[in-house]
């Protein structure tokens, strides 16, 4: 019980401390901005820790942090091969296949304005659509190992990326084509000088919302089959022997993995459209 | 928007087209093994023979398989009106209590949906408030939540269904929570960039009206955040859908739309697979249809569209 009353009066202290951190004049400095969410983040984890250790929380409801830590470096190298087979193999192939298909299949739909006035409602359409229910049908004709996940991983990225692409080919302003026209560009010409590089945005929007969806349809088209390793597999797997802690220590690599695909996306983001407002700010 | 109903149909059309030729070349070597059995003439003979030869070959060597190709009992690729008659079936000539019932494993997944997205958008708005109001809370909170939108947390969902089932809860609550979780951050980034909407000028004028911060929470703030909740709600009530769905599957396959997928591809059902993953569509485009209905009569009516 002291454990419980401890962890109510570090949060109450981390509370007050933040508070008083965010209120101060040195609250906009870089910092702070990271120092603040750190200490929150911290805060959570030892509240976590203090309250099943103190309520004694059995480890099948709800393993301390300090245990899922521990199993994360000892089963290193089972999480690594876990890693391998589902983001590498599985969501990272199905992420270009699926991203280069849907940008190409843009790049030729935007000629044509009918299919492009067609296409773009559908596509909005499919896109909020459950596609993950496609898993099993997938599952059944590639069979268990990555290359079906990587398929499910391109239907799952293809339809946001179509949408958003034709979005920004569609971006220029009258004003800047017909600029392109006065210079005598030919339309190959003014679609790498002028369109392409005015649809970055958006397909790096594009981009940036697939890697999650990516992530998420690699890992749960694993529940529907899969050989005997893989993020997804491991978690249903350790799910039914109650081993939660190694269900949590895939959990942290799936966010790691998330978090890192999704940062290395932005930080090209940044180097291609360093012109656009808000890249500047 | 109306101008783009003829392009619409003639891609719907397009998409159909191909996925009847695609059903020939998918299911032909099922075809011609039925066909073999029943006594025809097949060339090459022996499925062994066959496994390894080019789908769209077979076909041309066999055209009179064709017609089989869409009337198989368990396709690789079901064609579109074998699924339409599945569908027909199981949600028109059943009674909606049966377990065979669309409608009932639909309803299954609907009500935890529903659930799990009125509790998410619940919570997502009030912490939008809390961040909005707090500067700590700001910046604790919000950082977290940009983040936890990278993060693949459909992954824990069949952690929640266990670990409640071991405590006793079971039935509709752990999908909600799943679906709920889901919906859950959209909210909160969606609201909070909405009641920050208001720009200085406006907030100003409250001042000189000697507002106090309710009334301008009330009369400025949450009006003017409209638009941006029902961008997110729209995005919120998809990823609750997908929450349910796959919050059943680590259940094993009783009851919901998740659950006949399931155990459609346990028993290789591929019409039932096909039938429940249309019926989650049309659940789905239902659902958005109905928050882009409401959103349009509010802005009207607010005169903001």
């Amino acid at each position: 019980m002291t454990l419980v009353i401890l962890a109510l009066f570090i949060w109450l202290a981390a509370w007050f401390l933040n508070v008083y951190l965010a209120n101060t004049s040195a609250s906009d400095s870089r910092w702070m901005k990271l120092l603040v969410p750190a200490i929150f983040g911290f805060t959570i984890l030892i509240v976590w820790e203090l309250v099943v250790r103190g309520l004694k929380v059995p480890l099948v409801i709800l393993p301390p942090p300090s245990l899922i830590a521990e199993t994360f470096l000892a089963k290193l190298p089972i999480l690594w091969k876990d890693f391998v087979q589902t983001f590498v193999k599985g969501a990272l192939s199905g992420y270009f296949i699926g991203c280069t298909a849907a940008v190409a299949l843009a790049v030729l739909v935007e000629r044509f304005d009918f299919l492009r006035r067609g296409l773009l409602p559908v596509g909005n359409f499919v896109a909020a659509l459950p596609i993950i229910g496609t898993a099993p049908i997938l599952v059944m004709w590639f069979g268990f190992d990555w290359h079906s996940k990587a398929a499910v991983v391109v239907v799952m990225v293809f339809f946001p990326m179509l949408v958003n692409t034709v979005a920004g080919l569609g971006e220029t302003t009258a004003m800047q084509r017909d600029l392109m026209k006065t210079y005598g560009a030919d339309p190959w010409q003014a679609f790498i000088k002028l369109r392409l590089p005015a649809a970055m945005p958006f397909i790096f929007n594009g981009l940036k919302i697939s890697t999650t969806l990516a992530l998420i349809g690699a890992i749960v088209a694993e529940f529907f089959g899969s050989p005997t390793l893989g993020m997804g597999f491991r978690i249903s797997a350790s799910i039914g022997q109650l081993a939660l802690d190694m269900v949590w220590a895939e959990i942290v690599v799936a966010a790691l993995a998330g978090s890192a695909f999704y940062g290395a996306v932005s930080i090209i983001e940044k180097g291609v459209t360093f012109w656009h407002p808000s890249q500047r700010g | 928007m109306r101008c783009s109903v003829f392009p619409v149909i003639a891609v719907i059309c397009g998409l159909m087209a191909m996925w009847y030729i695609a059903v020939v070349p998918m299911n032909i070597k099922m075809a011609l093994t039925d066909a073999e059995r029943s006594g025809m003439v097949v060339t090459p003979s022996g499925a062994k023979e066959r496994r390894d030869r080019s789908a769209i070959l077979l076909v041309a060597q066999n055209p009179f398989a064709i017609k089989a190709t869409f009337s198989l009992e368990r396709p690789r690729l079901p064609a579109p009106h074998q699924v339409a008659i599945e569908l027909w079936n199981s949600t028109v000539n059943k009674k909606i209590t049966s377990k065979r019932s669309l409608i009932f494993h639909g309803w299954i997944t609907l009500s935890a949906t529903l659930l799990g997205f009125a509790i998410g958008t619940g919570l997502g708005t009030l912490l939008a408030v809390g961040i909005v109001y707090s500067r700590a809370m700001d910046m604790s909170v919000m950082p977290w939540a940009i983040a936890s939108q990278t993060i693949p947390i459909l992954a824990i969902a069949p952690m929640i269904i266990v670990v409640l089932n071991s405590i006793g809860v079971q039935g509709l609550l752990p999908k909600a929570i799943i679906s709920a979780y889901l919906s859950f951050f959209p909210v909160v980034v969606g609201m909070v960039k909405g009641l920050r909407s208001p720009d200085h000028m406006q907030l100003d004028l409250l001042k000189t009206y000697s507002a106090n911060s309710s009334q301008g929470f009330w009369k400025l703030r949450l009006p003017s955040s409209m638009p941006y909740l029902f961008a997110s709600l729209k995005i919120g009530i998809a990823a609750s859908l997908v929450g349910a769905i796959v919050g059943e599957l680590p259940t094993g396959a009783v009851r919901g739309l998740g659950a006949r997928l399931l155990s459609g591809s346990y028993y290789g059902q591929t019409i039932q697979i096909w039938s429940a993953l249309l019926g989650a569509a049309f659940l789905a485009a239902a659902l958005v249809a109905i928050i882009g209905l409401a959103q349009r009569i509010t802005l009207k009516r607010m005169g903001m569209a």
